[in-house]
């Protein structure tokens, strides 16, 4: 074997290789990072499931700056990566930059969105104010004290929704029931600063809460692991995050990004574009966390009325307001 | 003479200095179970072997060359100015209220508005820091530092109260009115049939970056303020002495660092995102402090030195993309780099020093 035809084996192995990475699909982090026990790794979990499952491989990356999103997009498009897969609303202005270059390559972004939505783009929102309904109505049923407490990430419409539908719940069992909110900050470091969280929450312990709603991201471990130090209940986001504190978290919304992320790597490149996808209970997009962590708290009396809520809900019998509806809440002034 | 030959100044010691900060890398990329050479090879693929690779590494390029002259010109009037990093901040903002107040019929007098409005916010941000140095004494390394969060701060409130959109969950500006769209290298390179650059976002400001470049030389070495500025540096008794007032060189010479600093945000809001967005500078500020340091306060070591970070930059963002290799390690390697040819420069200079020092008395 001379030595020209070992590079050009080595250039026909490396070509092979190119053409067999074609299918793999690419998940983009935003800045938060992959590990924020929250939303991000919700969708890292999603593809691992993927992965484990089909045995196939995806690609990802973990942003360091703001030029890297295009340059992010672009690179695995170019690859031959499908689909593109970006979590965060930030993403959105990017994905609608870069979509037209790339006709043959899907995108997909989650919780973002965008006037006119390009015919090679899916965005996929969900319906958290019915899912924070139902966790806002356990919390009351829960709450001894009488007052529950709300903790978001950044002030932005999206977590505002969050805190609104939660408002809903909590009236819908006692309309007499306290709220106090808090907002962790204005710029996107509010995801990510549990010392704030853990600040805001003895706050709220001190103007009387008993149960503490975070919907921070990476913010809520420091919620929720002060409220298991001083003996209140917690309900956390996103991921299920009963298992952090068993026993002080009384139960977690779950948004299920995994799912969206899963399901958008399953289709691969016959996935549905041009649209919105919206995910709320009945698509088992939202919903509470019940498991083993957290089955002392919730009474058998909390669980009928929390499921009898969800169908009406489903049904359409019962109607949680948008706080995006009006850009205003019925149960509680932001 | 117990000084070293020049060449051995400018090209020797950065160049041991990148080779030690190499090998140590490579041993992180080792301990983790990657590749070096791989590693290696797929940043200079990235960064330099595509056209759109060195349209990002050209990009980071030019932020650095600013914030590095910035940090120069300070350095020139014996002054370390880490405040780039909030001087760019408000450069950006300056920036951001030329380009979406003012009509503009066209970019080439928009980039002439910006380049106006960012270096007359950076210059401002340092004024303050800088006044105080001189009437008061405060170390201008704590004032600017802290000007750095309070300019943070204050952009942080415009950005959410008064710049964005209504509706808008981002924390940035609206997007600027086209009119003011720089042209991008691919809009000036490419040809119908030939695409280069593509989506890179690396603009006419780079050409901004270079007449700064010449400027600053011209300043510091052909005028009568350049030479105040650096007799002020070498030694501040002598220079108020010849009658060289030193409050108004430590102003002077702060504002035009700080103008240069601001001038990073043209290339950043006005080139690239098109909007003010909360953390456009991403650090730029402090990586001028190792692009001075390794370009020696020269105008030309400051445009090399730059586009080895520009480098460093993007080969970083490639190994994110197609390795395992986790950013925080990314930033590891970054930062050897800076910690070599920046802080740990006398390290290779003394025993290099020496060596031709005891080389020379043999010759003699």
């Amino acid at each position: 074997m001379t030595l020209m035809q070992k590079f050009l084996g080595a250039a026909a192995a490396i070509a092979l290789s190119a053409g067999a990475s074609l299918a793999e699909p690419a998940l983009i982090f935003d800045l938060g990072g992959k590990f924020d026990k929250s939303f991000n790794e919700a969708a890292f979990n999603g593809a691992k499931r993927w992965a484990e499952e089909t045995g196939g491989k995806f690609l990802e990356i973990e942003l360091q700056s703001e030029a890297q999103r295009e340059q992010a997009l672009r690179r695995f498009a170019e690859a031959g990566a499908n689909p593109v897969i970006t979590t965060g609303f930030a993403f959105a202005t990017p994905v609608e930059a870069v979509a037209p270059d790339y006709p043959d390559t899907k995108f997909v972004n989650i919780d973002g969105w965008m006037p006119e939505v390009p015919p090679n783009v899916q965005l996929i929102g969900f319906q958290e104010h019915q899912g924070s309904y139902l966790v806002g109505m356990l919390a009351a049923m829960a709450s001894k004290s009488g007052t529950v407490g709300f903790i978001g990430g950044m002030d932005i419409p999206l977590i505002r929704h969050f805190g609104c539908g939660y408002a809903q719940g909590v009236k819908a069992v006692n309309p007499d029931m306290k709220i106090v909110a808090n907002m962790t900050g204005t710029t996107p470091a509010a995801w990510n600063d549990p010392v704030k969280g853990s600040e805001l929450t003895k706050a709220q312990i001190s103007q009387g809460a008993d149960v503490i709603y975070a919907a921070a991201g990476g913010t809520g471990v420091g919620v929720l692991q002060t409220a298991a130090d001083e003996d209140i209940l917690s309900i956390g986001v996103d991921s299920n995050q009963n298992y952090l504190h068993p026993g002080k978290v009384l139960t977690s919304m779950l948004k299920r990004v995994d799912v969206a992320v899963y399901n958008s790597m399953m289709a691969g490149a016959d996935l549905e574009t041009g649209g919105f996808t919206t995910l709320g209970l009945a698509e088992e997009g939202v919903g509470w966390a019940y498991d083993e962590y957290n089955a002392p708290l919730i009474t058998d009396e909390m669980k009928a009325a929390v499921d009898d809520a969800r169908a009406k809900i489903i049904s359409g019998e019962l109607e949680v307001v948008s706080y995006y509806a009006n850009d205003s809440c019925p149960a509680y002034d932001f | 003479m117990d000084k070293m030959p020049q060449w051995a100044d400018i090209v020797l010691i950065p160049l041991i200095s990148l080779i030690l900060a190499a090998v140590l890398s490579a041993l992180v990329i080792l301990a983790i179970g990657e590749n070096p050479v791989a590693a290696f090879k797929l940043m200079v693929e990235g960064a330099l072997m595509r056209s759109a690779g060195w349209g990002y590494t050209l990009y980071y390029a030019t932020n650095f060359m600013f914030t590095g002259l910035a940090v120069a010109v300070a350095f020139h009037a014996r002054m370390f100015n880490i405040g780039g990093e909030g001087q760019a901040m408000l450069g950006g903002l300056g920036v951001a209220l030329v380009a979406l107040y003012i009509p503009w019929p066209h970019w080439s007098l928009a980039i002439l508005g910006a380049t106006a409005g960012a270096a007359l916010f950076g210059a401002a941000w340092a004024y303050i820091p800088a006044l105080l140095q001189a009437k008061r004494g405060s170390h201008i390394v704590i004032t600017t530092i802290m000007f750095n969060f309070i300019a943070a701060g204050l952009l942080n409130y415009v950005l959410v109260n008064v710049l964005r959109p209504k509706g808008s969950m981002d924390p940035a500006s609206a997007n600027f009115p086209d009119a003011t769209k720089l042209p991008t290298f691919r809009d000036m390179f490419s040809t119908a049939d030939n695409i280069m650059f593509r989506g890179a976002p690396a603009n006419v400001t780079f050409f901004l970056a270079i007449a700064a470049c010449v400027l600053v030389w011209y300043l510091i070495w052909r005028t009568r303020l350049g030479y105040e500025i650096r007799a002020f540096g070498f030694s501040e008794s002598a220079a108020r002495y010849a009658g060289i007032s030193p409050v108004r060189i430590t102003v002077i010479a702060m504002l035009i660092s700080g103008a240069l600093a601001g001038l990073m945000s043209v290339n950043t809001t006005m080139g690239e995102s098109e909007r003010l967005v909360m953390n456009s500078t991403e650090g730029a500020g402090f990586i001028g402090i190792a692009v001075a340091l390794m370009g020696r306060s020269h105008p030309f070591g400051v445009f090399l030195a730059a586009i080895l970070f520009g480098f460093l930059y993007q080969g970083g963002a490639e190994l994110a993309l197609w390795t395992n290799i986790p950013r925080e390690l990314i930033v590891v390697i970054q930062a050897l780099v800076i910690l070599f040819t920046g802080a740990l420069d006398n390290m290779v200079r003394m025993p290099l020093e020496k060596l031709f020092l005891a080389l020379r008395r043999r010759n003699v």
